[in-house]
């Protein structure tokens, strides 16, 4: 094949068989032509950069959908299922503070929330070098995700910043002054969750998997730092602020579970953005994810309301929404490296646990966890990262190497029995964060401007009193 | 003039409606209320807690008859909403002592 002819084959291609080309080893034979003849090195260099360009399209355009889908999560979906739960005189008061927290976390994300998170700086925490955004532009970071512009990761990071402490308001619903909200929340993404994020997935954090971490943690799409900081968090918030009045004789049940239910639909929908957009590219390990994803809700769903079938004769509705939640939760941080079958395992043991968290140990020690935050969040985030260790196989992901390049063993099964060590040291860590920052922002907003809405504001309901409007206005 | 008030199943509303378009009574005004008399509840279980439901969805309607017209209209109700089981419901007769048509401020039984 001369040079001309080469150009005229590839320059003919359309998009999809140059992506095909890419993958097959076509191009590396091309690259390295046995003759070495000189005249085909630019041409042979232009064709690599059109491959390029051609995946990091794909890639790109399948991020930025992940991006929307995880956004969705938080508003309408969090917003919708915890909305649901809470009396109706306090749906508009919950469904905003997930709204709220779209637009906080977004803005001190571009101020330095992503440089604390991504940017180079020391094993606990980021440094400055992204602050404001600066140098975060087309070009991809290659230690995060070599295919797409460093703007869509920041984005795609973004909206998990979103999400997590959105979760954390189901703990201390129907009772928080929104101001107060507002305030713990700017902190906490501060004291809490840039740390942890920077701790698992920023290079050279202390917990990182591949980019030299103490501790290689595994954690895809946010077991540790997404659920297990947001559950344990919320079950300090719950202990702090007290049970809402009257609670538990004179807490009316859920005003809506159909809300929930729509809400949990678009959580499930959502999910496959947040654990398959994971891979941050669009291959075959996004797929993996995208499969374990399905696999774990639809087995949560068996485990709580199966537990529920065999208890109280009945299958509810909210026990089945609430089990898929709980298998969402548990293999978000295995998506990435485990099986279907493996899926079903995490799902179904996180759907029991769910179920057994809500139904006996919150009644058993009485706090006021009122949309189970803790129970669900915390609690099957923690089954989730540490059954991660157990399940993660080289044949899904093959994330450990050793120097000559050769695959190593990952999960226990796979006989790497240290895995479930550091899996155990990040769950250590993680609570241990989130219990301490919690208390101590807790504390700071207390004194500051006071946690809890004043009794008569409670009895009124955050609707009204928090924002001056209701949800349900009935007149004609 | 007299005020008729059914409280009734919720089920039954279709039946007594029917009942009183075949004895040819028009009017009536419907609304969903809750309430308890020797009916017991029921529990609602929301993830485990246990949510004790003692004012059960019934539907009250109200008409106001032309005295001459009351008793049939109570044997309609009577045998359209009975079941025969505790929950049937309960009525109740009062006196009204005028009506007025807005439209036109006709008073009394013409109004009706």
């Amino acid at each position: 094949m001369d040079g001309s002819l080469l150009r005229v084959f590839f320059g003919t291609l359309p998009f999809r068989a140059a992506s095909f080309l890419f993958a097959s080893p076509l191009p590396a034979a091309v690259a390295a032509p046995a003759h070495g003849s000189a005249a085909l090195a630019p041409q042979i260099a232009a064709l690599q950069q059109q491959l390029a360009a051609a995946r990091s399209a794909g890639d790109n355009a399948w991020m930025l959908v992940c991006c929307a889908l995880v956004l969705l999560m938080t508003g309408p979906g969090l917003a919708l299922f915890y909305g649901g739960l809470v009396r109706r005189k306090n749906v508009l008061g919950t469904m905003m503070q997930s709204f709220a927290l779209m637009a906080i976390v977004t803005v001190i994300w571009a101020l330095f929330g992503y440089s604390l998170c991504f940017a180079p700086g020391n094993v606990f925490i980021g440094g400055f070098r992204y602050l404001f955004l600066r140098g975060v532009g087309a070009a991809p970071n290659a230690a995060y995700a070599p295919t797409i512009p460093q703007q869509t990761f920041m984005l795609f990071q973004l909206m998990f910043a979103i999400i997590t402490p959105a979760l954390i308001t189901g703990a201390f619903a129907e009772r928080m002054k929104f101001k107060a909200m507002a305030l713990f929340m700017i902190l906490w993404t501060i004291v809490v969750y840039d740390p942890l994020a920077h701790m698992v997935w920023g290079q050279g954090g202390f917990l990182n998997a591949t980019l030299g971490g103490r501790f290689p943690t595994l954690d895809f799409a946010g077991g540790t730092v997404v659920h297990i900081s947001s559950g344990v968090s919320a079950l300090v918030c719950a202990l702090y602020l007290g049970k809402r009045l009257g609670y538990p004789r004179e807490v009316s049940p859920p005003h809506s579970v159909v809300l929930s239910f729509i809400g949990a639909c678009l959580l499930w929908f959502g999910w496959f953005g947040f654990n398959a957009g994971s891979a941050l590219a669009a291959g075959s390990l996004a797929s993996s994810a995208f499969v374990a994803t399905q696999f774990g809700a639809a087995a949560g769903v068996l485990g709580w309301a199966g537990a529920e079938w065999l208890r109280n004769g009945k299958p509810s509705a909210l026990g089945a929404i609430s089990g898929a939640v709980a298998g969402l939760v548990a293999i978000t941080p295995a998506s990435g490296f485990v099986g279907p079958m493996s899926s079903l395992a995490i799902g179904f043991i996180a759907g029991l646990l769910g179920y057994f968290m809500v139904t006996f140990i919150k009644s058993r020690f009485a706090y006021d966890d009122s949309l189970d935050a803790f129970g669900v969040h915390g609690m099957c985030g923690t089954a989730g990262a540490l059954l991660t260790g157990v399940f993660a196989t080289v044949a899904v992901n093959p994330v450990f190497h050793d120097a000559s390049g050769r695959a190593l063993a990952v999960g226990l099964l796979d006989g790497n029995p240290g895995q479930l060590l550091n899996q155990l040291v990040a769950v250590a860590i993680s609570w241990g964060l989130a219990i301490v920052g919690t208390l101590v922002i807790l504390k700071v907003v207390d004194m500051a401007v006071g946690l809890r809405v004043s009794p008569d504001q409670e009895s009124q309901g955050l609707d009204l009193s928090q924002h001056g409007e209701e949800g349900y206005n009935l007149e004609v | 003039m007299t005020k008729l008030e059914a409280i009734i199943r919720p089920a039954s509303l279709d039946a007594v409606k029917n009942a009183l378009h075949e004895i040819g009574i028009e009017g009536m005004t419907v609304i969903e209320v809750r309430g308890h008399g020797r009916q017991k509840g029921h529990t609602e279980l929301y993830r485990g807690r246990e949510y004790s439901v003692d004012l059960l969805p019934k539907i009250k309607i109200e008409m106001v008859l032309p005295d001459s017209r009351v008793e049939e209209t109570v044997q309609a109700v009577l045998r359209a909403a009975r079941t025969g089981q505790i929950g049937d419901g309960k009525i109740f007769l009062s006196r009204i002592n005028d009506a007025i048509r807005i439209r036109n401020e006709e008073r009394g039984e013409a109004a009706l």
